[in-house]
């Protein structure tokens, strides 16, 4: 599979996920620089972390504007898997592609930790080869992952089953000191109503080796392999 | 006349040169060299590069002593970083640089335009930054306004590093009133290039377009070179403007596309405009190329409306590069910079007659040979005297000593001392993981990444100790060297190369020049002796406040190689059931320790002994125990002794405590011989956990190597028990000792219960 790795301006995670995909999964991945108008065709598509334009307004906001976020936004659309990980779940939430918005931890300092999540949702094509109420060790690194949304949203989140991870001690219950930024309901990561596109704070892609700390992000990224847009395998995993 | 010219009238008095920080015998020269006046422009060139900041003119008789060469050595200093070589074709290029005069000023700009400024010295060599430390020293914690720069400083530094996407690995942070009204930020940073990828801040080729890349020039900054050049008094805060604003964004566009166009074989010379600006990096290019460089103020990006030849010049906005480009590439380079959307400009072009000649428009408004400016700079033989009373404050009074508190007490005291207290409050603020490549986390002695595409590793450490330094400058420094290069091989790596930042007073003080020259002296020494060649550094004079000097502080760094980054260990005992085997020789010695200071509030005695050749012995040792994977963990005992060691190698265990019991010290004048045996200092000394299988070959060869070695105790239990020659000292719950180290500083910084 093909991935396409979204460079803005300011991401510096891009690389991180390239050699991710590249290297420790074996499969295809290309840079696609913002400033162009095609994905060049790729199975799935991923925006990386960083602080894209800077970060000097709202996270994610010029962002948005970049030709390349018509064709993700297109790409969504027509159901190929779009995976936004920290600035790119922040551009996937000013684009509209996900519902809500980030404001600065709730301390108003950046952490940089190992933090634990608990997998609420098999059936997103990035969670979909791991178990439910499974838990990840994966690095955060943001001052801006304190998740908000409006009441009725978060409630058509919830019933919709679109929180896909949350903070979460290492046994996996879901509490207010394993919360390291203030996210409404312990929110890391959600997708959206066709379940095809994933947004999360924490960094999958950095925790791919043991050497590195941990290799619980693969299963993140291991889950999207096989799934083409549309095809069979999602719809069997989501039933 | 219009205002272009405004330097061709003024007439230049001695108020004129006092503002300029330029004597009169420094005048006369400036004089001699031009054979006429110069023109307040000229006058404004010549104070920033002749300022101590930039000519290194107190300095530079005695940096000519240190050790630069080596078999790794491709680039010593003299350029804009050093460069060995890391086998594989591949270059470790690294320095480390101040900037304690901003962040005193202005701390969270100060400290993010020190990170900025360290990172583009490394990439304009063509090398892809990979690691950021920092060396840091504040005041008394317990004043506000100590707290008020750690966190404008912690949060400048996270700004910038965290947001261009460069980790920050590791460093240290110390705490002493010496520091208050001066605070030193020493930012290290380190990158990786092809050796064959090298670019220098070379001009060279006659008629070779000089252009002008990055963000546009302001009037921020204009004199901060001659700011870092002058002590402090109440009215500093008048010179807030000198310090410039960071743009870590434009940073990031201006390091990928000039990492883009390095690639090409486009570029001739490369230099970044730091201090001094445009003037330095004209200058510095054409005096190392041999040539002359002729630019035109009037084509260069200009952020503010109505700026002078003479702002233009001085201006130290960031984020701004000055290319040497091959005549008949400009296109390829436009092109990359257009990408990026960052301001390519033709400014000037290099000449063959060796001055550097300012231009706006058609009229020249500064001409002076590259080399006046540069090698023609000061350079004084300051005269040197031992300070009053530095014998006296060589001896412990041990009728001062007062009552002496039960060592578990004490030991509970130190691992809360906000110096020796875990710096997690600090290192999460920094992005430490970015480019995933950190094996050894900030929070361990160490800063470890791996070298992705090879089996090799970087293992990197900042060490400097003022107390010891304040006692002994050249003994101290030596044991900087030594400690950097000791948590090097802790790490498993071995130490390869050096880069030093020497923070002092005033050096038209004698004592202030005798602790400078005592402490190079030490530092060639440690160097030589250890195998770690000097390849570049800063040194950051006139850290006063009022006539109060900080401690004077040499701050090494020490970059080391790890042959296979899968041995890497850092100082967590990682399981229950490991023998402690302590390595070299504990004499007790307590002077100038964190004991003397937390509990007595006393800096005196002689720092701990260190013989050079027993401390190669030891690290090469560790280096190899490590490679044959006979080490579980290793760590090195610093500021707190044998007790604060061993604590910290039970911290982020996970639980995993130790028991051990060592042999009494001797005693030293005087003071109580198990505080001494627990507490002291000594130098060349590291803990280890080992399988108990393995115990045996490890002393085998510890023995062999001329080290000396013991089993001093096992891992496991979940409690922190040392004993002194059979009788329990310390016997303290492993929880209730780490939430003190773990919460202090956080404590101290937001007032959360400890």
């Amino acid at each position: 599979m093909t991935f396409a790795v979204v460079v803005f301006p300011g991401s510096n995670c891009d690389h991180d996920a390239y050699h991710a995909i590249k290297h420790v999964l074996g499969e295809d991945a290309v840079f696609v620089w913002h400033k162009e108008t095609s994905l060049h065709g790729a199975d799935v598509v991923l925006l990386p972390g960083g602080f894209s334009h800077g970060d000097y307004l709202r996270t994610g906001a010029i962002a948005r504007f970049s030709p390349v976020m018509r064709a993700v936004e297109d790409a969504a659309r027509a159901g190929t898997p779009v995976l936004g990980i920290c600035n790119g779940f922040q551009v996937l939430l000013e684009c509209g592609l996900l519902p809500g918005a980030m404001l600065r931890n709730r301390d108003l300092k950046f952490h940089c930790e190992f933090v634990h999540v608990r997998v609420e949702r098999t059936d997103t094509p990035f969670t979909r080869a791991a178990r439910e109420g499974q838990v990840l060790r994966l690095p955060i690194a943001h001052g801006d992952g304190n998740y908000w949304a409006p009441p009725e949203t978060l409630d058509a989140l919830e019933r919709g089953g679109q929180v896909v991870f949350r903070y979460a001690t290492a046994a996996g219950e879901v509490t207010d000191e394993a919360n390291p930024n203030g996210s409404v309901h312990g929110i890391a990561g959600i997708c959206n109503e066709a379940r095809n596109v994933v947004g999360l704070m924490p960094h999958p892609e950095r925790a791919c080796e043991t050497a590195v700390g941990s290799d619980d992000g693969l299963v993140v990224l291991r889950s999207v392999l096989g799934t083409m847009a549309g095809d069979g395998a999602l719809e069997a995993a989501s039933r | 006349m219009t205002s272009r010219t405004e330097g061709r009238e003024m007439t230049i008095d001695a108020a004129v040169l006092e503002r300029h920080g330029v004597t009169r015998d420094e005048y006369r020269r400036i004089v001699e060299l031009m054979g006429r006046e110069p023109y307040l422009t000229e006058l404004g060139m010549f104070s920033v590069m002749w300022s101590e900041h930039c000519s290194y003119k107190s300095s530079r008789v005695h940096l000519k002593t240190l050790p630069t060469d080596g078999e790794r050595v491709l680039q010593g200093p003299g350029e804009n970083a050093g460069a060995v070589d890391v086998g594989d074709g591949l270059a470790a290029v690294f320095k480390i640089e101040s900037h304690n005069h901003p962040s005193f000023i202005e701390p969270y700009q100060g400290a993010a335009t020190g990170v900025g400024g360290i990172i583009r010295d490394i990439f304009t060599m063509g090398a892809r930054p990979v690691a950021l430390l920092d060396s840091l020293r504040f005041g008394a914690i317990d004043r506000p306004p100590t707290r008020r720069l750690v966190k404008g400083v912690v949060a400048g530094i996270g700004g910038y590093g965290n947001s261009i996407g460069i980790p920050t690995v590791g460093g240290e942070v110390m705490f002493d009133e010496s520091y208050g009204g001066n605070p030193l930020v020493n930012v290290f940073c380190l990158g990786v290039a092809r050796h064959d990828a090298i670019v220098k801040g070379v001009a060279s080729g006659v008629g070779n377009p000089v252009y002008y890349v990055g963000a546009k020039t302001g009037r921020d900054g204009i004199h901060g070179a001659t700011m870092a050049s002058a002590e402090f008094d109440e009215k500093s805060a008048e010179k807030r403007p000198a310090v410039q604003v960071g743009d870590p964004f434009m940073e990031k566009l201006l390091l990928e596309a000039c990492l883009e166009v390095m690639k090409t074989d486009a570029v001739v010379g490369v230099q970044d405009m730091g201090a001094a600006g445009l003037t330095c990096a004209t200058s510095e290019t054409g005096s190392r190329g041999g040539v002359g460089v002729e630019i035109d103020v009037t084509l260069v990006p200009q952020r503010e409306t109505g700026m002078t030849p003479y702002e233009i010049m001085l201006s130290e906005s960031q984020e701004r590069m000055l290319l040497i480009v091959r005549r008949g590439r400009e296109a390829e380079v436009e092109r990359i910079f257009e990408k990026w959307d960052l301001h390519a400009v033709r400014i000037g072009e290099v000449t063959a007659d060796g001055m550097l000649r300012v231009r706006a428009g058609g009229e020249v408004v500064a001409e002076m040979p590259n080399r006046a400016l540069t090698d023609e700079a000061p350079v004084y033989r300051r005269p040197m005297r031992e300070p009053a009373g530095h014998d006296e404050r060589r001896r412990i009074p041990s009728d001062a000593l007062g009552v002496v508190l039960p060592p578990q007490d004490v030991f509970l005291q130190l691992l809360a001392s906000p110096t020796v207290a875990s710096k997690r409050w600090v290192f999460e603020q920094y992005d430490h993981m970015v480019r995933t490549n950190t094996i050894a986390a900030a929070g361990a002695a160490a800063g470890v990444i791996r070298l992705k595409g090879t089996r090799r590793a970087l293992a990197m450490s900042v060490d400097g100790n003022g107390r010891f330094c304040l006692l002994d400058p050249r003994h101290g420094a030596a044991l900087a060297v030594a400690e950097a290069a000791r948590n090097v091989a802790c790490s498993g790596a071995t130490p390869i190369a050096a880069t030093n930042c020497l923070n002092f007073g005033n050096p038209e003080r004698p004592e202030i020049m005798w602790q400078f020259a005592e402490a190079v002296a030490g530092i060639g020494e440690a160097c030589r002796a250890l195998g770690t060649p000097i390849t570049g550094g800063n040194v950051s004079l006139y850290n006063e406040t009022d006539g109060q000097s900080v401690l004077p502080t040499p701050v090494i760094g020490i970059v080391g190689l790890l042959e296979d980054a899968s041995a890497v260990r850092t100082r967590v005992f990682p399981a229950a059931g490991l023998d402690v085997v302590l390595f070299g020789e504990n004499l007790g010695e307590l002077g100038g320790s964190e004991y003397l200071k937390t509990m007595h509030r006393l800096v005196r005695g002689m720092p701990p002994a260190l013989d050079l050749a027993r401390e190669r012995a030891l690290q090469a040792l560790v280096v190899r125990l490590i490679g044959e994977g006979r080490l579980a963990s290793a760590h090195d005992c610093a500021e707190g002794g044998l007790a604060v060691t061993l604590a910290e190698c039970c911290f982020e265990s996970g639980g995993v405590g130790a028991a051990v019991d060592v042999p009494a010290a001797p005693s030293d004048g005087g003071v109580d011989t198990v505080i001494a045996t627990l507490f002291g200092e000594s130098a060349s000394r590291v803990v280890a956990a080992v399988a108990p299988g393995d115990v045996a070959a490890v002393l085998e060869a510890a023995t062999a190597a001329g080290v000396p070695a013991r089993r001093i105790g096992r891992t496991g239990g979940d409690r922190i028990v040392i004993a002194v020659d059979g009788a329990r000292a310390i016997d303290c719950a492993l929880g209730e000792a780490e939430t003190r180290w773990a919460t202090s500083l956080a404590h101290w910084m937001e007032g959360r219960a400890a």
